[in-house]
């Protein structure tokens, strides 16, 4: 039997948003003549989807559906100040910039709504549905299209809004470092099981149980997609990725896709995902930044399965065929 | 430097273009047809985002020449939809949530055509397989590989010839 | 996937119309049509591109550059040097005080690093910028080089980034970003168990699937669009228009869709560069990297090496942890720094522990500079803690996870970096795991809540 198994376990949490704060995003928010909400930003999305992020918080906000609701990012030109995608922030910070413009804007609509329908503004909710209707009354209603209308062409009224998300910086006590790095953070555990070939040296992962707190699934298939991909890299990180092979020596470096090693469709894990939801006082519907913690808990995990499989600690990043053998050879001398 | 002239199809139109002698395929189809979906990210043949069919086989298009393409039939993602409608692969890949940044997915889609037209009921090895030359750095793979296995069920669902 | 709505439900409201809700990416339909504008998917008449001469060595003298024959080449439009960029420096975060600038955008009098940008060709294909690079020339004095984040912090190493006077970042606390909480070695002192031990893990790239690049197009008025696939759109454009000492209003930056990212897109390497071969010719420019550019050109996420220094009690407790973690920044800051300082913040890792003493030190190497990458600051001494977990636990003879339980911290609990813990969830994230896969722990573990304050032993 050249194969063993064996498995192991390992629990992380991470902070959302940049360390130490001050790294403010704003967004805006307007209605079109129709009742079709614009949110403007200047964020990025890497392909993590916060274009359909923003779009969902917005339309939750305004209690309008998100169909109706358009997000056009990343033009200087038109988009307010973001600092960018990077940390974990890219929702929270975004979102909660939408929310406190989406916030204005419902304001104004339903104060025109509330003119409309003769009633006061409190009296009035929106259905989520592209109405608005008096609480506990649904009959007396007027649809968000025909409030933009009235807005625009009768009560001279812009249904928009201006929002500003800002940590407040925290600056690191010189002496013992005390400091409020970030206001929320993200938790996971992973279970790992792996096959070491104890004769080549190399490390199969055959399963992965990752359960991630992540404040809320604002889009649990979306999360999902983070989660999954995520997980992928940490395998990749963990026994194929890097520039430099035997750092800190600099004469071996992976310089293409042939040279820098990843693993492919063919040689995946079965990877599960189970998802808890603590949510962040501060963070958009309690939302907080998982794309970035997903990747991190099973590169211990996987390390500590090697150990439980064959005996061997691999201390060093990434746990390639060659440090097993060697770290076996060096077992049976 | 001498101009070769060229006569291709390009995702059922006919075209003639001129091209610098060396310059590849994927040029040729970024630069002169103003057809973009094919991506570029590697030039060097490892990546697969480039990745179209010319006469209904799968071609790296930044290592294929231009100049080898005449009379050529090029197909790319622009001419996947066809009369409006979605193919079904494209469906799947929406459906299965298999496209993040979307860098690799023209690549990909390409690659599971070129698939479907030699093996229209393929295992999931076979899809592996098809896929193993391209390089997804955001999904982890797995759904890009469910996506192509339930396209699949779909089209031999519904009868032959539906690729 | 599966969401498990019986933790913290209490803390929810989940009844939203939209929120909790999986829709479709609004950008999936333009992906599957291939139709999604990524930065490079514009055509553009008449676009230029761009290649850079870059050092062959780790460190040398530049001693001359003759860039005459590369002036001469066929479709060669410009050839620019450091002498051609206004403020040739990279600003990264000084914009908010973090971070030095230490980094010249061109090199002109040494380079420090294999792979630093010296001599841009400006040229009308991509084919003419390749071969022209090949025909510039630079004299170089080779100089020794330091690659180990340990040896260049020992006296008489080769002295990297003569900006910053030594081999490291100083920070208001001296050479290293300090965390102390309680005393260190007194907990030492009690601890049953100590042990120490060395992690270190090499460079790895952000490898997304398009590189890192950009296109700028002459506008009217006298204006540069610049089409690009940063992380950050307006940390790009103000440090654009400080080394171009341009007005801000004169770019207009045009993002927000990039072919991944995971940190390798928030440097700022080709935007001003490509904005001002722009600039100098009128002309549309591209500056794309090519794969090889990507892979060892582009910041990759830091090595590191941690030496991690633990007390454990027989019953499971960690009574004390020091941390030593040496950050190989490469031969220029970038937001090493940055990370470094988040890595203090993160150690000693989601565990309370009374006595915590941490030194995260920034190190100049002359290798190519390391900067962002998904789990900045945190992947790797996250590698570390969990594995030393491991270790201890095994040390004490205790289940790995079952020790974890004893030492997870909870609301309340005070952390090394002298904030009180909220919102913890580690604990309910571990009896999921040990349930879910059968990993059988005592019940009392099972019983605990990370909303319970903790018992003082
Ligand atoms: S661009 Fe053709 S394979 Fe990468
Ligand atoms: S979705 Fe980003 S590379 Fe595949």
């Amino acid at each position: 039997m050249t194969r063993k198994r064996g498995r192991g376990v390992a629990a992380v949490n991470y902070p959302t948003g940049m360390n130490l704060g001050g790294d403010p995003t704003q967004a805006l928010v307007h209605s079109t003549p129709t009742g079709n909400f614009m949110v403007t930003v200047s964020s990025v999305d890497l392909g993590q989807g916060m274009k359909q992020i923003l779009r969902q918080i917005c339309a939750e906000t305004l209690g309008v559906p998100s169909e109706r609701v358009v997000v056009d990012t990343a033009d200087s030109d038109t988009g307010p100040h973001c600092m960018g995608t990077f940390a974990s922030r890219g929702t929270h910070r975004a979102g909660n910039a939408v929310i406190a413009a989406a916030r204005e804007a419902r304001g104004v609509m339903l104060e025109v709504a509330a003119e409309m329908l003769e009633v006061s503004t409190d009296d009035l909710e929106t259905d989520g549905a592209g109405n608005i209707h008096v609480v506990g009354a649904p009959a007396k209603a007027v649809s968000v299209t025909d409030t933009a209308l009235a807005a625009h062409f009768q009560k001279g009224r812009s249904i928009s809004g201006r929002g500003m998300f800002l940590v407040p910086r925290s600056y690191p006590s010189p002496v013992d470092g005390a400091m409020k790095p970030a206001t929320c953070y993200a938790h996971a555990c992973t279970v790992a099981e792996v096959e070491v070939d104890v004769e080549t040296g190399e490390v199969d992962v055959i399963s992965l149980k990752n359960v991630y707190e992540i404040g809320r699934a604002l889009n649990p298939r979306m999360v999902e997609q983070q989660l999954v991909g995520g997980a992928w890299m940490g395998i990749s990180h963990a026994i194929y990725e890097t520039t430099e092979p035997y750092y800190p020596q600099r004469d071996h470096r992976g310089v293409d896709f042939n040279e820098y090693l990843m693993p492919g469709p063919g040689n995946l894990p079965r990877t599960e995902v189970v998802v808890l939801e603590r949510p962040a006082p501060d963070g958009p519907y309690g939302g907080k930044g998982p794309g970035e913690m997903c990747a991190n808990a099973p590169i211990p995990a996987i390390a500590n399965a090697i150990f439980d499989a064959v005996g061997v600690r691999i201390d060093t990043m990434p746990f390639t065929p060659e440090k097993i053998l060697r770290a076996l050879r060096g077992l049976e001398a | 430097m001498a101009k070769i002239p060229l006569h291709f199809i390009l995702n059922g139109e006919e075209r003639a273009e001129f091209v610098d002698s060396g310059a590849t395929l994927l040029r040729l189809l970024r630069d002169k047809t103003g057809d973009l979906t094919a991506k570029s990210g590697c030039l060097q043949g490892t990546c697969g985002t480039c990745t179209v069919l010319v006469d209904g086989a799968p071609r790296l298009s930044c290592i294929t020449l231009a100049e080898d393409c005449d009379g050529a039939d090029v197909e790319t993602v622009a001419g996947l939809a066809a009369h409006g409608q979605l193919h079904p692969l494209q469906h799947a890949v929406m459906e299965h949530f298999a496209a993040q940044c979307g860098f690799c997915t023209p690549g990909m889609l390409m690659a599971a055509k070129a698939l479907f037209l030699t093996n229209p009921r393929p295992s999931r090895e076979d899809v592996v397989e098809a896929l193993s030359g391209n390089i997804c750095r955001c999904t982890g793979y797995e759904p890009i590989i469910q996506a192509v296995l339930s396209a699949a069920q779909v089209m031999s669902a519904s009868g032959p010839g539906a690729a | 996937m599966e969401i498990r709505k019986k933790y913290f439900a209490d803390e929810r409201n989940d009844d939203l119309k939209e929120i909790g809700q999986s829709r479709q990416r609004s950008d999936a339909l333009g992906h599957v049509k291939g139709i999604t504008p990524f930065y490079a998917d514009r055509a553009i008449p008449g676009l230029l591109h761009i290649r850079m001469v870059r050092s062959p060595h780790h460190h040398a003298r530049i001693l001359g550059i003759d860039a005459s024959r590369a002036e001469r080449h066929p479709g060669v439009r410009r050839v620019i040097t450091a002498r051609d960029v206004p403020h040739n420096v990279y600003t990264v975060l000084s914009l908010i005080n973090i971070g030095p600038e230490d980094e010249p955008v061109l090199a002109f009098d040494k380079v420090r690093w294999q792979g630093e940008p010296i001599v841009c060709i400006v040229a009308d294909s991509e084919r003419a910028a390749y071969e022209a690079a090949q025909l510039v020339q630079i004299a170089y004095e080779e100089l020794p080089a330091v690659f180990d984040v340990e040896e260049a912090l020992k006296p008489g190493a080769p002295l990297v980034n003569e900006y910053h006077g030594q081999n490291y970042y100083r920070y208001d606390s001296g050479e290293s970003r300090k965390v102390i909480l309680g005393d260190v070695e007194k907990g030492f002192a009690e601890a049953d168990f100590i042990l120490e031990q060395r992690y270190q893990a090499s460079p790895i790239e952000q490898a997304p699937t398009e590189t890192t690049g950009c296109v700028v197009v002459p506008d009217q008025n006298n204006r540069f669009t610049c089409y690009t696939g940063t992380q950050a759109v307006f940390f790009t454009l103000d440090n654009s228009s400080v080394i171009l000492q341009v007005p801000g209003q004169q770019l207009h930056f045009v993002g927000g869709t990039a072919g991944g990212g995971f940190g390798g897109k928030v440097d700022c390497t080709t935007e001003p560069i490509a904005i001002l071969a722009s600039m100098l010719t009128g002309r549309p420019v591209s500056y794309i990297y090519n794969r090889y550019e990507e892979m060892q050109i582009s910041s990759p996420r830091a090595a590191e090496r941690i030496y991690l220094k633990d007390g454990v009690m027989k019953d499971g407790r960690i009574v004390a942890r020091q941390v030593r973690c040496y950050v190989d920044s490469g031969a220029y800051s970038r937001h090493t720094p940055y990370g470094t300082q988040k890595a203090a913040a993160h150690f000693p890792g989601p565990y309370t522990i009374p006595n915590v003493r941490i030194d995260c030190y920034c190190v100049y190497t002359n290798r190519t500079p390391s900067s962002a990458m998904r789990g900045f600051g945190v992947t790797i001494g996250d590698f570390a803690l969990e594995v030393q977990m491991d270790k201890l636990a095994r040390l004490i003879g205790m289940d790995p996870l079952e020790f974890r339980f004893v030492n997870a911290y909870r609301d309340g609990d005070m952390k090394a970096h002298h904030q009180p813990t909220e919102g913890a969830a580690l604990i309910e994230c571990m009896q999921e795991a040990a349930e879910w896969a059968d990993w059988p722990v005592d019940p009392r573990c099972m019983a605990m809540s990370s909303r319970e304050p903790r018992r003082q032993p």
